[in-house]
């Protein structure tokens, strides 16, 4: 067995990951010499297609960045907008807005642990492959998944790209009869995420403890959705509006996302980073749940990223249930809006992590300018550290196929949604 | 191997939510793979973007000079090629970029601009290969992609839905928002699919499903400014998730430079 041989391994297309990315790793006398995650998925320039847009045309056009996570693209819109307004929507959209981002973290959370990880964990290459064996992991799954979907579907009409989104709260409001169905499935689904969160819990995770840096939203009251301040696991706790003071973005040349810095260093964004800075937040029945499983926090294996996301569907489907029991139609599902010029920042949690968004706006409100951060250019740097720690730990002496395996469950399990990372961002520092 | 029919599923450049019309269909997703090889479906697990395919679903749009190659090889592997949703079908939202100086927008954002690689403009794959059949919505639904796939398991042509969201709304009930509310609501023009969803959320139809069979968008964009849209406005009504697609590009482009009026 040599420790010094040279390996190179191309992954021209990584499986399971949403979008359009790349493995590149050389190793060299024992030692990774070259590794990228190399992005090429084409920029699409949606902040410049936002500007001369109506305030209203906004929701809209954002939720295309991202198919899988629509929603969290309306919710840091809408709420940016309202700043810059000064709107405030009320309790009844505040809470049903929670409850259709709670939708989207059952779906997305759903579909991410069932379709495109776990088979990692269980020696799959699909979850086709990993149905016969895991029968009831899988239905379980696709249930929560479908739940996920139709919790989006009451406000929106459809769960990819909703229509029911506008600035001042919802177009529609669900009729109370739509509500008392989804409220009994919801109550039926509360014991299957609890049997989830065990499951993920006792998946044979790779132990692989690191250090890292967890950004996330922290709100005086709940588990973050749509609101809090910014708060990292080394000290920061600062306004959604000073984003720009702390935190960088610069281009590489092998991607067309950008990377992103806290004070020149990565950091970690979404599910785990959540529950690191948040868990004191859960409802009771939640943290009980998680604590019976035995997940002790702050973690600092990554792979519990994993388990993160079964706490949050639990959570999610607690919270739904939660705010749609007393559910009572509104007079009115929005708020009267009036344009107003100025600045406004909106930041919320996508099932990925914190999606950040500024937009400036004129007295017509037409957007003068849009800048949105997405989750996954703040992790980019994040998973390239990762890999190299992760893949120096597990031993570059394993033949190429456990590299590459290994390699690419790191990059999965950070659920990378390419598309939204390339949406086209704006550059705030330059290469020499 | 089995003598299941092969279907591919590829992307080019789009947001995804297209493939989600699989990937969301639970448990029938494991139903569809009985009934056929699922032989590519990066995001689902099967990588093989060269396979033989009698089916291949393409989402996206090209917007690269690899995506020019990467379009060719697929058509010369499938037997049947099946576009869905806006981008794949019409160049999609980011089909905006055609109207704008794009190489001017990368140059003014990123800072290198050598290392991007992006064509000028974002291409139905009608623009260069051809299409056999053509799903339209941003995004298509579940409904839509299954029933493509039974009509060609069953080796009948797949129905083409060309009626408008207008039609739709009326057999639904809905109340027109544009009569009742003033709304300048696109369902006259736009092709259904959807289930008239917008109108009958109270809301504007905004034409996610790209223009209908003999729209008469000259008509409805002249209704717009009876509403008190100004020339800009109904361009955009026009110019947005299908900005590509000819119908409504040219109301649109007409309505930019002033030329509706």
């Amino acid at each position: 067995m040599s420790e010094r041989r040279s390996v190179s391994i191309r992954v021209p297309v990584l499986a399971r990951v949403e979008g359009e990315g790349a493995l590149e790793l050389d190793v060299e006398g024992g030692r990774i010499s070259e590794l990228k995650l190399r992005i090429y998925e084409p920029p699409r320039f949606f902040e410049k297609f936002l500007e001369g847009r109506g305030f209203e045309e906004v929701p809209d056009t954002v939720a295309r960045i991202c198919g899988i996570c629509p929603v969290a693209y309306q919710m840091s819109a809408v709420h940016a907008i309202e700043a810059v307004f000064g709107i405030d929507a009320g309790p009844w959209v505040r809470a049903m807005r929670r409850v259709m981002y709670c939708g989207e973290w059952l779906q997305s959370h759903s579909l991410h642990i069932h379709l495109l990880a776990a088979p990692d964990f269980l020696g799959f290459d699909s979850v086709v492959g990993m149905a016969g064996e895991h029968a009831e992991a899988v239905r379980r799954g696709l249930e929560l998944q479908g739940l996920g979907n139709d919790l989006i579907r009451l406000f929106g009409g459809r769960s990819v790209h909703p229509v029911g989104v506008c600035v001042g709260g919802f177009h529609r409001a669900p009729d109370a009869e739509q509500v008392r169905d989804l409220v009994a499935r919801l109550r039926a689904a509360l014991p299957q995420a609890e049997a989830l969160v065990e499951w993920a819990a006792g998946l044979p995770l790779p132990e692989d403890e690191q250090d890292f840096v967890s950004v996330a939203l922290r709100h005086r009251e709940e588990y973050p959705m749509n609101e809090g301040r910014l708060v990292s696991s080394d000290g920061l706790d600062c306004s959604i509006a000073d984003y720009e003071r702390h935190f960088a973005e610069e281009q590489v040349a092998h991607s067309t996302a950008l990377h992103s810095s806290l004070h020149g260093r990565p950091y970690l964004v979404g599910p785990l980073a959540r529950l690191n800075l948040n868990h004191d937040r859960l409802p009771d029945a939640v943290r009980s749940t998680m604590e019976r499983c035995g997940l002790r926090l702050p973690s600092r294996n990554m792979f519990h990223s994993v388990v993160a996301r079964a706490v949050e569907v639990h959570l999610a489907v607690y919270e739904a249930l939660r705010l749609l029991e007393r559910y009572v139609p509104p007079d009115q599902p929005f708020v009267d809006v009036t344009p107003h010029p100025g600045v406004g920042y909106g930041c919320t949690e996508a099932p990925r992590g914190l999606l950040w968004h500024r937009y400036e706006l004129d007295a017509a409100g037409q957007v003068r300018a849009a800048r949105i951060v997405p989750p996954t250019s703040q992790n980019q740097a994040r998973i390239e550290q990762d890999l190299r720690v992760s893949l120096e730990a597990f031993g570059l002496e394993h033949d190429d196929d456990a590299l590459r395996l290994r390699g690419e469950t790191v990059i999965r399990n950070y659920d990378p949604c390419i598309s939204c990372a390339t949406h086209f961002l704006r550059i705030t520092v330059n290469r020499p | 191997m089995s003598d299941k029919p092969k279907v591919a599923v590829h992307k080019f450049s789009s947001c995804d939510g297209c493939q989600l019309a699989f990937l969301n269909l639970g448990e029938d997703l494991l139903r569809l793979s009985e009934l056929v090889d699922i032989v590519h479906f990066a995001e689902a697990g099967a990588v093989a973007p060269d396979a033989a395919a009698d089916i291949a679903f393409v989402e996206g749009s090209v917007a690269t000079p690899e995506d020019l190659e990467r379009i060719e090889a697929v058509r010369a592997n499938s037997r049947y090629l099946i576009t869905i949703g806006a981008c794949a079908t019409a160049g999609g939202l980011q089909a905006l970029r055609n109207l704008a100086d794009a190489p001017a927008w990368t140059a003014d954002i990123y800072a290198t601009p050598a290392f991007i690689s992006s064509l000028d403009q974002s291409t139905p794959i009608a623009a260069h290969v051809k299409v056999d059949l053509e799903l339209w919505g941003c995004p298509v639904n579940s409904r839509q992609v299954l029933a493509a796939v039974r009509a060609l398991l069953y080796g009948v042509p797949p129905v083409e839905e060309n009626d408008k969201v207008c039609l739709e709304c009326k057999r639904r009930q809905g109340v027109c928002v544009l009569v009742a509310k003033g709304e300048p609501c696109m369902g006259p023009v736009t092709r259904t699919g959807c289930g008239a969803l917008c109108p009958r959320f109270g809301r504007d139809c905004y034409g996610c499903y790209g223009p209908a069979e003999q729209a008469n968008t000259s008509a409805l964009a002249r209704r717009f400014t009876g509403l008190g849209l100004a020339p800009e406005a109904v361009a955009r009504r026009f110019l947005f998730i299908n900005s590509a697609a000819p119908t409504f590009h040219d109301e649109g482009v007409k309505w930019r430079e002033g030329g509706g009026t």
